[in-house]
């Protein structure tokens, strides 16, 4: 079975962000990218896959700018076998994504394809619901425990209030969440090696799909600023401001 | 303007959220229907009814529909959506499952975990962790949208709107319902508590969690827990508060053992006041708490407990 995976190329999550002057959008310029971390959790499942026999090629993707194969290196490094890079240098919203995803999925024809649940950057929790709407598949969000039995494959997925399995028909979608795995770093001579698997640059028009979307972003702002709080001396005196002061208790 | 609102209940109760994803429907304005899909919904359909300013309930009652699967729900919430400008729900574990599946069907975007209305196609949402808030328009025909809940305020009972049925049975051959595993807590649900009480990594076992029990049971609080804990396999995963976990915004929220990492803020730092008790007083959470007190967790627990 082949395993398609996506990645996404985000700021690195230890990073402050900045908003920009004008209020356009968060600034990037010379900060850290990494690979989205649920996105590192997709790829080491799909690697998993593949040690246990149960995939037999995993082939990374993302969508995004040049600089986008640093992740796919990255991807490659840690096990997959090939990549394709959709370049693009536009801002790409989930349905767009998803769109071209699921193109590369009818090119592809992979048994499964495992997304990270969010990415970190927009937050947005979309791409995986919508390519599985897009391909016709069954989907199994928020995944953290995945097991293949013959054309099934079994999902156990974290829900509010506690975990649900869920059974679905394979071709399937599955999406991340932070407990499917722990990922494994790479290793300097696989990270040698990657540089010499195939990568395929794609461009969106080969595919035929408009990036452009129906949301535009006006503005971006901080966030309002909590006011510096006190260091209070003992329990008596906390419980004393959050009943006189604060008046929450 | 017809806005179409996807129930969010469980076992047989209507759940809380679904009153804070009305009133974010009153922000935009129109006529609000409510739908409740399910298999034995009819007593959630009717405090479904009795949610002020809801204009109708729609119910789809259907074994289909038990669990609510992301394939039957969203194949019947794209058939339902043509008539309305607006489709919401709570930004929940069900809402995300199911509305970008619909949005999707429907060739249209989603907006996500909107914290305010600026007009029926301009909405607030936070990116980045909560680092920053971006203002989207939107020039789809239909408007798919999660709502956060802690950015609404709940809307009351005293509406007495009409039920119908949905006779649509949509099929599903592609997932099933295998089993469910819930957490057992007589405490608030934690994203509709007052209170919160939340340990982190400093806990040091899951056997010291108790130590919450006494306080949170005075002060009527849910208990939470940062991904440290989580992850060091104190207490399970819903019980989480950040990025990656729930979201809560609560009168009080104390903050034991926890570093104040930027992930466990984006889940709390909504809250009314905040109160960190942290043996290390460098810790970031010092930066966004109302009371801070430096100490070892282990001798102050036990005392606010005993001062409460």
């Amino acid at each position: 079975m082949k395993v398609l995976v996506a990645v996404k190329r985000v700021i690195d999550y230890n990073v402050k962000i900045r908003v920009k002057a004008d209020h356009s959008d968060v600034d990037l310029t010379n900060v850290k990218m990494a690979m989205n971390p649920f996105c590192e959790i997709a790829v080491e499942e799909a690697v998993r896959l593949k040690e246990k026999g149960v995939a037999t090629e995993v082939v990374a993707v993302t969508i995004g700018p040049k600089a986008a194969q640093e992740q796919l290196r990255t991807a490659l490094a840690l096990g997959a076998d090939r990549a394709i890079h959709v370049e693009t240098e536009e801002r790409v919203e989930s349905l767009a994504a998803a769109k071209l995803l699921a193109k590369v999925v009818e090119e592809e024809q992979p048994g499964l394809v495992i997304l990270g649940k969010q990415a970190i950057d927009t937050d947005n929790n979309q791409t995986g619901q919508m390519l599985a709407a897009l391909a016709g598949l069954p989907q199994g969000t928020f995944a953290s425990e995945v097991v293949v039995e013959g054309d099934k494959l079994q999902v156990t997925r974290e829900i509010d209030g506690g975990l649900q399995t869920v059974e679905l028909t394979l071709p399937a979608i599955v999406t991340t969440d932070l407990r499917l795995n722990e990922p494994r770093y790479a290793k300097l001579p696989d990270i040698m090696k990657a540089k010499k698997k195939p990568l395929d640059v794609k461009s969106p028009a080969d595919y035929g799909i408009e990036v452009a979307s129906k949301l535009t972003l006006l503005k971006v702002e901080s966030p309002a600023e909590r006011k510096g709080g006190i260091k209070v001396g003992s329990v008596d005196e906390l419980v004393d401001k959050l009943k006189n002061e604060a008046k929450v208790i | 303007m017809s806005i179409l609102v996807l129930a969010e209940h469980h076992d047989g109760q209507l759940a809380g959220a679904t009153a804070h994803v009305v009133a974010a429907a009153k922000a935009i304005g129109g006529d609000i229907d409510v739908l409740v899909a399910g298999e034995n919904v009819g007593a959630v359909a009717e405090a479904a009814a009795r949610l002020d300013g809801v204009v109708k309930v729609r119910v789809a009652d259907n074994a289909v529909y038990a669990h609510q699967l992301a394939e039957p729900m969203g194949a019947l919430l794209a058939e339902l959506a043509d008539g309305y400008s607006h489709l919401l729900a709570a930004a929940s574990t069900t809402g995300k499952n199911v509305l970008p599946r619909v949005a999707a069907l429907k060739d249209v975007s989603q907006i996500s975990e909107i914290v305010e209305v600026v007009d029926a196609d301009t909405f607030k949402r936070p990116i980045y962790a909560g680092n920053a808030i971006a203002t989207v328009k939107s020039a789809d025909s239909l408007k798919v949208i999660t709502v956060r809940s802690t950015g609404f305020d709940a809307i009351g009972e005293g509406g007495s709107a009409a039920v119908e049925n949905v006779d649509i049975v949509a099929d599903n051959s592609q997932s099933s319902f295998v089993k469910q595993e819930l957490a057992q807590s007589d405490r608030p649900e934690l994203a509709a508590a007052k209170v919160v009480i939340s340990g982190g990594r400093g806990m040091g076992s899951g056997e010291n969690f108790k130590l919450l029990d006494g306080i949170a049971d005075k002060l009527g609080a849910a208990i939470g827990a940062s991904r440290a804990a989580v992850d060091a396999g104190f207490v399970p995963n819903d019980m989480q508060v950040g990025q990656t976990g729930k979201i809560v915004a609560p009168e009080l929220y104390i903050a034991v053992g926890i570093s104040g990492a930027i992930q466990h803020l984006a889940g709390m730092k909504d809250s009314k006041v905040i109160v960190a008790i942290n043996k290390d007083e460098e810790a970031p959470i010092f930066q966004v708490a109302d009371y801070g007190l430096v100490g070892d967790l282990f001798q102050i627990l036990p005392e606010l407990e005993s001062k409460l």
